[in-house]
């Protein structure tokens, strides 16, 4: 009887210390250091920093930390912090993530995203925000078409550089292109705006799907269609197997790939078989490139600043500049972003009014692998 | 739809789907073995693949082969390569049995939980191939560890040359090697369980447990013998696609296995003919597939086909029997 | 090593049974009472700030993501789980293609809901209709789930009549099937580049809506809990009811429920169409949240998380299930620290789960007293010695 009682009790007891709790305020978030000294401030990056697809977007971060270390050591009473949040490239991560970082005031701007999925589902997030994302490598045409006021990119969309292939393959007089892309949101779009592109001389094409090893039926149509070009849309995971059961199979074709190919695991996963492909990047030559970057980057990483790692640089740069321009709140620094115009690593950064760098501002240069190295050639006009 | 080309070039079409389909055939004797006896799906049997190209590549990059090696050293590294992959992917498969699948067979566990601990298993393998290795050994020895997620490539072993053609349709000496090699192996495996004293074990223990282990198999054994061999099927596979496709890389498992294990189904499970039926059957339908429409549809045609297949076989072409009297 | 987890094992589930016990035993007021505080605690969890207790938030570590929004992913996972738990645990079928009709789901609403979808567009350009019409949001649920339904039974009808493991296969090729048609059609599905501005209760995403705005999530979060809180109840008259019990009896033994008048076949296309409606429902909710899918979502890697969310829990118990669904959606949330090692850390501890406890962290009595016999049966029988 009196341990029925005493249970109530306790019973009782907890549904009050919920119900009281429940008026408790929500004190998970920290709202209050926004400003601690007169400059520097927080930004957040986000994009896929572990799973499958890190390998892509690590250069980027790194080269973004490159940029906040290299101000902080320089400048002790000047701060910046900049907090990383991981999303593996999922929408459904990257969700919840910006609505964290919109939901804390002491987040002044956001790098990212870094594939063009997890963009489209935040733009909105940020833009209600009043937040400025600054994305170094969400390349998608339409991100920046849909009238979002707070969204920028370092990186040339895949319009330019579809732009920029059909150019080199113009003055290469290839006559007949085969295109093929792996079905995914950065493969097939900048293939498709390379189709508008070429016109009548596209031969024939195909898509592959992700994780995709054998190529038979895809080698098959190339030599069907007597190609003399052969243009891959994608990534290195199924461009290395490729183009190496291409040359096996003794498919004569040059192989170009945009800057997705731009990775030094292409030529070494391809075993030589990428010898003498052509690789688009809207990425200067490290020595042409501006300043230091290239060498502080080898010197902090141990290896060469792979695709968008200038890119990443250059966002970061832009928040360091706006902070060192004693701006302090979001609008301030979206205004500033707006108006940024100045030689970057990458590029000359200056924006248009649709977020897109100024189309006249981004440089594509087209390399040749040779061993497993990528030689510069030229740089491809745009038209 | 492109009829014209997968008309005008059936031949070529088949022989192209064969060659691929003889790896996924090779892969599948490993399902089909553990099912055969066990009735259980050895999930992480792709994983086991996986590893055996880690050895062959090991092996590769110690001796540091290069590209288009003379033919002596050529044969030579493909047998090392064979015994190396065999004993790598065997005492994988093996590992996992002993680790893994006998507490649960102790405790007669229903499939689902082996479903579950299998996924476990491969995912806990491709981390550490992916992931752990590299970190501890990526500088070490990057060109085995360092890009294990992305992509690591192999020296090619052997030039891929036209032998002859025939009516249009040319065949490499690659696709005979793969083709010649797989169907061998896989008679090889045939006649071992059919003909020799151990086999008719395994037969025995795949009809009646109870009745062989009182006949005095040792059933035991015979459940390590099956994931030995189902290993070294898979090692052989391992080397076959070293040579073919000269890549690897830690999630390289995941697809083969899923089409390996379709392939397996697809012939009657448990069934050591179906597994190679299976497999070239699958191998053809996808390339035709790819060739009508585009290879982006590869995966679509190839799961319908197995439903369309069971709808009116349900335990596959050949059905299942791996001791043939299973009721 | 072993030895000892396995003990630490049998001495939490004495005390778990020992708590179940307990509240069994205390009177029928009592349970209500403390049922309510409960579901008064699932409502106020978003705002947790009880000291003590406030690093559970997964935004207490740096990098972390949003409380509610992670709250939100745990109540549409576990309504997935109690949904895949009708499939597995209820009526004893492996499906590993779930998520094939979570996609459906989530491609309904996004196909009819939103104005960007080439869907919406026909609808408009065909019937004249203006550029920001679109179905609404509550009738796309219905055609959510319908669609999930129809699709259930789709697949069920020739499929069902298939040995489990033959079902496994062919249910993951579905999965896949459905995952690799959104992406290649790109006419209907808008392909990889997915799709944006999917409606939630108050229309397409804007800043200007009242409750469910852009950047706070805690309004999602209550309306997923309390959907998760309607399907519990109404799973659990379904489980106590005369279709309950043939799938159990299914479940046991399918020639015996035959004998017994019990059509399994009927009873199995219930289960699986049942199963498919929930899950539609779970990645309708999902994509409205978000509002922007792309067929990289629905992949097959999910697509087994959700069955060992299931098998981990203890298939067959919601508890369980649901415990299961929250684990493996909030703990590699707040452990990011490791992050690179999450899929490691994850596949040995369903390792470890399944071999030390097969019947699941939180098993169903009857579950795991059907274990006991088939580990006992093993015991007895020569063979396995």
């Amino acid at each position: 009887m009196r341990r029925s009682y005493s249970r109530a009790l306790g019973t009782a007891a907890l549904a009050a210390v919920l119900v009281a709790a429940a008026g408790c305020q929500d004190t998970g978030s920290s709202g209050d250091d926004a400003a601690s000294g007169d400059c520097g401030g927080k930004i957040a990056i986000f994009g896929a920093f572990s799973g499958d697809n890190a390998g892509l977007v690590l250069p980027s971060l790194n080269g973004a930390k490159l940029a906040i270390k290299k101000h902080n050591d320089a400048n002790a009473d000047c701060q910046i912090e900049m907090v990383e949040f991981d999303t593996q490239g999922d929408p459904a991560q990257a969700t919840p993530v910006a609505n964290q970082v919109a939901g804390d005031a002491s987040f002044l701007g956001v790098i990212g995203g870094h594939f063009s999925g997890e963009s489209d589902a935040t733009m909105p997030v940020y833009e209600a925000a009043g937040l400025v994302m600054v994305a170094p490598s969400a390349t998608r045409t339409d991100l920046t078409q849909k009238g979002n006021k707070s969204f920028f990119r370092v990186v040339g969309n895949d319009g330019t550089q579809a732009g920029a292939v059909a150019t080199y393959l113009k003055s290469q007089n290839a006559a007949r292109v085969f295109l093929i892309d792996d079905a995914s949101a950065y493969g097939a779009g900048i293939t498709a705006e390379l189709t508008k592109n070429l016109g009548a001389t596209v031969a024939a094409s195909d898509k592959i799907q992700e994780r995709q090893s054998q190529f038979e039926a895809t080698i098959s149509k190339i030599k069907a269609a007597n190609a003399d070009f052969v243009f891959y849309g994608g990534y290195t995971r199924e461009a290395a197997p490729l183009v190496r059961q291409m040359r096996a199979a003794g498919v004569q074709a040059k192989f170009i790939g945009p800057d997705g190919l731009y990775d030094p695991a292409f030529p070494a996963g391809a075993s030589g078989g990428a010898e003498g492909s052509i690789i688009t990047c809207p990425c200067l030559p490290a020595d042409k490139a501006g300043g230091t970057f290239t060498a502080d980057y080898q010197a902090a990483y141990g290896q060469a600043p792979g695709s968008y790692g200038a890119e990443g640089f250059d966002a970061a740069q832009i928040f360091v500049d706006a902070f060192k321009d004693g701006k302090k709140s979001r609008a301030e620094i979206l205004e500033y972003v707006k108006a940024y115009d100045k030689q970057g690593v990458s590029k000359y950064i200056k924006f248009a009014e649709n977020g897109d760098v100024d189309p006249s501002r981004v440089v594509i240069w087209s390399y040749e692998i040779k061993g497993t190295a990528f030689e510069p050639l030229q740089e491809l006009k745009l038209s | 739809m492109n009829f014209d080309d997968l008309f005008g070039h059936i031949g070529q079409h088949t022989v192209d789907g064969l060659s691929k389909g003889a790896i996924y055939a090779l892969i599948a004797l490993g399902y089909t073995l553990v099912y055969g006896v066990l009735r259980l799906i050895n999930f992480a049997h792709s994983e086991v693949f996986m590893v055996g190209t880690f050895a062959v590549l090991g092996l590769w990059t110690a001796f540091g082969v290069e590209n288009n090696p003379p033919i002596g050293q050529a044969i030579l590294f493909l047998v090392l390569g064979l015994i190396v992959a065999a004993v790598a992917s065997g005492g994988t498969a093996l590992a996992l049995e002993r680790i893994a699948y006998r507490p649960l067979r102790r405790k007669n566990a229903p499939p689902l939980i082996f479903l579950i601990t299998a996924i476990g298993l491969s995912l806990v393998l491709v981390e550490i191939f992916g992931l752990v290795l590299p970190k501890l050994l990526g500088e070490a020895v990057p060109s085995m560890f360092g890009r294990a997620r992305i992509i690591l490539g192999m020296p090619t072993i052997i030039e891929q040359k036209t032998l002859f053609t025939v009516l249009g349709t040319s065949i490499t000496n690659i696709q005979l090697i793969v083709f010649v090699a797989a169907v061998a192996m896989m008679a090889l495996l045939d006649w071992f369980i059919n003909r020799t004293r151990y086999g008719r074990g395994v037969r025995a223990v795949a009809q009646n447990p109870e009745t062989a282990a009182l006949m005095g198999v040792n059933q035991e054994r015979v459940i390590m013998l099956i994931f030995v061999l189902g290993g070294i099927m898979a090692g052989a596979a391992a080397l076959l696609w070293s040579m073919r496709f000269g890549f690897t890389q830690s999630s390289i498992g995941f697809v083969l296995g899923l089409k390996a294990f379709t392939a397996a189904v697809l012939g009657g499970i448990g069934n050591l003919r179906g597994a190679l039926l299976g497999g070239l059957f699958l191998g053809i339908v996808e390339v035709y597939g790819a060739t009508l429409f585009a290879s982006n549809w590869e995966d679509v045609i190839a799961f319908v086909v197995l439903v369309v297949v069971l709808m009116f076989r349900p335990t596959g072409i050949l059905g299942e029997s791996l001791g043939r009297a299973r009721a | 090593m072993i030895d000892k987890i396995r003990d630490l094992d049998r001495s939490r589930v004495n005390a778990l049974h020992s708590v179940a016990d307990r509240w069994r035993a205390l009177p029928k007021w009592q349970r209500g009472l403390g049922f309510v505080a409960f579901v008064v605690f699932l409502y106020y969890l978003p705002l947790l700030g009880i000291p003590g207790l406030t690093w559970l938030r997964t935004d207490s570590i740096s990098g972390g993501s949003n409380w509610a929004g992670v709250l939100f992913t745990c109540a549409v996972y576990v309504l997935v789980a109690i949904g895949l738990n009708v499939v597995i645990g209820l009526a004893g079928l492996l499906d590993l293609g779930y998520i094939g009709f979570f996609a459906i789901g989530a491609y309904a609403v996004a196909l009819f809901g939103s104005v960007n979808s080439p869907v919406v567009k026909w609808f408009q350009a065909e019937f004249d209709l203006p550029a920001t019409w679109a179905v609404t949001w509550a009738v796309c649920a219905f055609i959510a789930l319908v669609l999930a339904l129809i699709s259930g039974v789709i697949l069920g009808w020739p499929t069902l009549r298939l040995r489990g493991d033959y079902l496994a296969i062919v249910t993951l090729g579905f999965g896949e099937i459905i995952r690799i048609v959104a992406r290649n059609a790109e006419g209907v599905t808008r392909g990889p580049q997915g799709i944006a501005a999917i409606p939630g209760p108050e229309g397409p995403p804007s800043p200007d809506n009242q409750v469910f705005g852009l950047i706070d999530v805690k309004p999602w979060y209550w309306l997923a809990i309390t959907v998760v809180l309607i399907m519990v109840f109404a799973v659990r008259r379904l489980e106590h009811s005369r279709v309950g019990r043939s799938w159990l009896a299914i479940r046991e033994d399918e020639d015996a429920a035959a004998v017994m008048g019990v059509y399994p076949f009927k009873f199995k296309l219930w289960a699986f169409a049942i199963g498919a409606a929930l899950g539609g429902f779970a990645g309708f909710l999902f994509a409205s949240r978000y509002a922007f899918i792309d067929p990289t979502q629905f992949n097959v890697n999910l697509s087994i998380l959700f069955v060992a969310m299931v098998v981990v829990g203890g298939s067959g118990n919601m508890v369980g299930v649901s415990v299961g669904a929250v684990l493996l959606a909030y703990l590699p949330e707040r452990f990011r620290e490791i992050a690179d090692y999450r899929w490691l850390a994850f596949g040995l501890a369903m390792v470890l789960v399944m071999i030390l406890r097969p019947q699941g962290l939180i098993p169903s009595r009857r579950r795991a007293r059907e274990l006991k016999d088939r580990a006992a049966e093993a015991e007895e029988a020569p063979a396995h010695v």
